[in-house]
């Protein structure tokens, strides 16, 4: 909410706290980044709050309620900030919902172990006037340290409630609540410590009369602060100066006036000096309440931090940690899918089973329906497992404080390109070596402070190595890279990043170059040991969220793309013929068949019903792997149907043996002329038509319009590209990989287009759930629809750029990538040595 | 001098921050200010960005911002 909109609306009464009149009571958390609000927050409410060790995690506000005798309490998790000045938006936004929303208790968290600092922000809570309870949060960590706290004395000095917990245990959890009821139940009287500014104090009274005769300010804000912000120089409250005040001109002139002098005077500007102050009172205090043991050090993380951030074995280890990263959650969560995947299966089967039976040539359309709408949402939750174990490593890489670390190392290679050492941990989930996920990535970039980084880094994002980009590359490497899989392998792995940081110093350097940007400025937190708890349950919490949310969108794309491929279908004559061509086969069979036993009983209707008999039985056979079963599926097989069984499994009946022979024929047939059906409505479809309609553009890059129908549908989510390549290049021959039968039926299509098609795979754009993501994330559905745009733009054009030039020079396939590899990587250092100018410092 | 041309494991008292607005708020804010005692823990791999210790807080902070603080 904006510092202004709520004043219009507020009667004319002298700023006083509201008292709580209500059932209800209105709780603020506020604090400094990382002291644990959102770990007091979950506490309180039982909610699951994103928790990590990692400053700046939480950043919009979360609501949340408990009942308290007979009460209830609604809880708002503020985003942490160090201060509550007007320069970031955490600030803002903290410092608005606590002047507008007027809660009845604000409760101040704060990293016991880390007093004086935090003091500095207790102090501007108190300094607006309002009912504050300060919340020692982190007492084992205290006690660990040997540090001393003398709660009571420190409760005196500041003249408020002080009250001790370590809320990941749950220790102090019960007196909070009291607290918490005795403070919003009791009137609010001003009796809490309060800084003097010293040589400044005249100059605020000054400010304040001022500030109270000319304008009605005093009744929607506490006075003093506005008349300290305003020496602070703070935007925003010279903003709401400006909208109250008809001659705003003059007081503002007065007071810069005044901040001038005052810097003339002492030789120090007015901000320093408001911090200052705050900071010996905190000094003041803090030597009064606190008692340090003879040193008061951080052993275990000051050692940890020796290695970690080591000149040399600090990068190697981080290279370790994010291949662990990735051999755990990709290489063993792909193998976790083999033992999800057989449920994934049944699933299908069921649904399968449930919908009406298809006909000899003619597929219902529900049956069509359903079941591409079950493998579409399969494909994704295949990756549940990945995703779990991937969401696992995050939680323990956030609790135990490794994360600021990563930064730490690798800000001076990122910030060259416009990104930010927070970038890291979002380009090694999007997937920096091959197999990520740009949906977490994304979500990942809340806590980059500095808006254009954080732009920059959701940008490019899709444009790394997600998991499900990878068949497309195994597919086309296998086929025309085979000889060289090792080095086409490490160059689709390694190529994303070549080109995703000169495209981020490109878009810092242009549409980017007005956002605003953040110092660096980063706290290093103390290392923490992640609890099982917590780390098994955000996993599971995650998992969830995905599930939930992009299910659903998946579920509506892969409508839309199915109506695409589906209409506007076949025409009347084309499937008339098609009829003809049944009623031929099954007239030759009959006529195959005469005169054997079972000529009589596979008549009419019968016949269909042995097709669906034969059918199920390969597909069952397909999933029995032992003999033990396979008798097993025999005899119940035989139970059902003996006639058709003997069909199937003919023995040495001469009679048998001729109607399965003939069966097999038709069966082949049917499975000819539905594939025939099937590619005519794909070639006639509009998916189909707009593949065919971008043709004389994508020639250039090397793509058939079957391609473009592929990429298309690869929109969706990127997996559908191999399923819909699979469904063009149907198979004539049980079980023949998609490898053989792509490499048939594209003669032609040499190892130089592959390239250009891994390439505009590469710069793909984002998948319909990253889309989403980035709306979430960048705040707006323009870039939403910038980030789907522009790599279609860039990846079209790189891949006519190597294919053309490619074909023009004769180069081949092998040659082509090293040429462009050897491009992206001169590009990129070319890149990294034009240094942007110094503009956080303005 | 200048916090960005001190050494690691080296020293000193903060004198004054020579920059305003955001980046000068933010120094102050991360418990930057003049008299209080720091010391350079190191540099980051890569040289940039830096870390340094203020009364038992740990920060890092790239040398370019680091330039505003004067030491002594
Ligand atoms: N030892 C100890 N650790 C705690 C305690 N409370 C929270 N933590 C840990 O401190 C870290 C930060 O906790 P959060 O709840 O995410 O902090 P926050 O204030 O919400 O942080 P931001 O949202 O980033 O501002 C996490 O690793 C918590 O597990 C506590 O009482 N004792
Ligand atoms: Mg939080």
């Amino acid at each position: 909410m904006d510092i202004l909109s709520a004043s219009g609306t507020m009667k004319p009464a002298l700023w006083r706290w509201n008292k709580v009149q209500s059932e209800k009571i209105l709780v603020a958390l506020a604090g400094q980044p990382n002291c644990g609000k959102s770990t007091v927050f979950n506490a309180l409410t039982g909610a699951s709050q994103h928790v990590a060790n990692y400053p700046g995690v939480t950043v919009d506000k979360m609501t949340g309620w408990y009942r308290h005798n007979g009460r209830k309490v609604e809880v708002v998790d503020l985003p942490g900030s160090y201060s509550l000045t007007s320069y970031s938006p955490e600030e803002r936004v903290s410092r608005d919902f606590i002047l507008h929303e007027k809660p009845s208790v604000t409760v101040n968290v704060m990293d016991a172990s880390n007093l004086k600092r935090c003091l500095y922000l207790t102090f501007q809570l108190l300094e607006m006037d309002i009912p504050v309870i300060l919340n020692l949060n982190m007492m084992d960590v205290v006690k660990q340290r040997k540090l001393d706290i003398d709660t009571d004395k420190l409760s005196n000095r500041l003249g408020i409630a002080v009250v001790p917990t370590a809320m990941k245990q749950g220790r102090g959890k019960k007196e909070l609540m009291e607290a918490i009821d005795k403070v919003a139940l009791s009137e609010h009287t001003v009796r809490a410590a309060r800084i003097e500014y010293g040589e400044m104090e005249p100059v605020i009274r000054n400010i304040m009369k001022r500030l109270s005769s000319e304008t009605s300010l005093e009744s929607l804000y506490p006075i003093r602060w506005l008349a300290i912000k305003l020496m602070e120089g703070d935007r925003e409250v010279q903003r709401l100066v400006q909208e109250n005040h008809s001659d705003f001109k003059s007081l503002l002139a007065y007071v810069e006036k005044l901040r001038e002098d005052f810097e003339a005077l002492y030789d120090e500007a007015p901000e320093v000096h408001i911090a200052n102050r705050r900071y010996q009172m905190a000094d003041d205090i803090t030597r009064d309440c606190l008692r340090l043991p003879a040193s008061a050090k951080r052993p275990f993380s000051d050692k940890i931090d020796g290695l970690v951030c080591h000149r040399i074995l600090g990068p190697i280890i981080m290279i370790g940690v994010i291949w662990l990263l990735y051999y755990l959650a990709i290489v063993q969560g792909y193998n976790l899918t083999n033992y999800t995947w057989p449920v994934l299966a049944k699933l299908r089967g069921l649904v399968e089973s449930l919908t009406p039976d298809p006909g000899f040539i003619e597929i219902p359309l529900s049956r069509a329906f359903f079941l591409w709408v079950v493998d579409s949402v399969n494909a994704l939750l295949n990756y549940i497992p990945i995703f779990f174990i991937l969401f696992g490593l995050i939680a323990i890489l956030e609790d135990s404080g490794y994360m600021p670390r990563m930064a730490f190392i690798m800000d001076r290679l990122f910030s060259r390109y416009g990104l930010h050492g927070q970038s890291t941990l979002p380009m090694v989930l999007g997937g920096i070596y091959v197999g990520g996920c740009a949906v977490p990535a994304i979500m990942s970039c809340k806590g980059i402070p500095d808006e254009r980084s954080r732009l920059a880094t959701i940008l490019i994002i899709p444009m790394l190595n997600c998991l499900a980009k990878v068949p497309l590359y195994v597919l086309l490497i296998n086929i025309y890279f085979a000889a060289h899989k090792a080095w086409a392998m490490f160059f689709i792995s390694t190529i994303s990043l070549l080109l995703v940081l000169p495209v981020s110093k490109i878009l810092t350097l242009t549409i980017l170059r007005d956002k605003e940007t953040a110092p660096f400025v980063m706290e290093m937190p103390s290392y923490h040991m992640p609890t099982i708890r917590g780390v098994v349950g955000r996993a599971l919490e995650r998992v969830w969220l995905f599930v939930r949310k992009i299910t659903t969108i998946v579920v509506s794309v892969a409508v839309i793309i199915f109506m695409l491929l589906q209409f506007p279908g076949i025409s009347k004559d084309r499937m008339a013929y098609y009829h003809g061509e049944k009623d031929k086969a099954i007239t030759a069979f009959q006529k195959r068949i005469k005169g054997t036993g079972y000529a009589e009983g596979l008549q009419g209707d019968n016949l269909m019903a042995l097709v669906l008999y034969w059918d199920e039985y390969i597909s069952t056979r397909m999933t029995v792997k032992d003999e033990e079963a396979a008798a097993g599926m025999n005899a119940s097989f035989k139970e059902r149907n003996p006639v058709f069984f003997s069909i199937v499994q003919p023995g040495d009946d001469k009679d048998a043996k001729k109607v399965n022979k003939a069966f097999k024929g038709l069966f082949k047939e049917r499975k000819g002329m539905l594939r025939e059906i099937r590619k005519e409505r794909i070639d006639n479809s509009f998916l189909g038509r707009l593949g065919k309609w971008m043709e004389p553009v994508t020639r250039w890059a090397g793509f058939h319009w079957r391609v473009n129908v592929a990429l298309l549908s690869a929109l969706a989510a990127k997996e559908s590209s191999v399923a819909t390549l699979g469904a063009l290049y149907e198979q004539e021959e049980e079980g023949e990989a998609l490898e053989k039968r792509m490499a048939k039926g594209e003669e032609g299509f040499t190892p130089l287009h592959a390239l250009a098609l891994m390439l505009f795979m590469v710069l793909y754009p984002p998948c319909l759930a990253t889309a989403i993501a980035v709306k979430i994330q960048a705040g707006s559905a323009r870039w939403m629809l910038f980030s789907i745009i522009y790599p279609m733009v860039l990846g079209i054009a790189v891949a006519i750029l190597v294919f053309s030039l490619g074909s023009a020079l004769g180069l081949s396939g092998l040659q082509a990538m090293f040429a462009f590899y050897g491009l992206a990587l001169a590009l990129t250092i070319f890149m990294g040595l034009y240094k942007n100018k110094l503009d956080n410092i303005d | 001098m200048t916090l960005d041309q001190m050494k690691p494991s080296s020293e000193g008292r903060i004198k004054r921050i020579s920059v305003k607005d955001k980046l000068g708020q933010r120094l102050m804010d991360m418990g930057v200010y003049a008299g209080l005692r720091l010391k350079v823990i190191r540099n980051a791999p890569l040289e940039d960005p830096m870390e340094i210790e203020l009364d038992g807080y740990f920060v890092s902070l790239r040398h370019d911002e680091a330039r505003f603080v004067e030491v002594e």
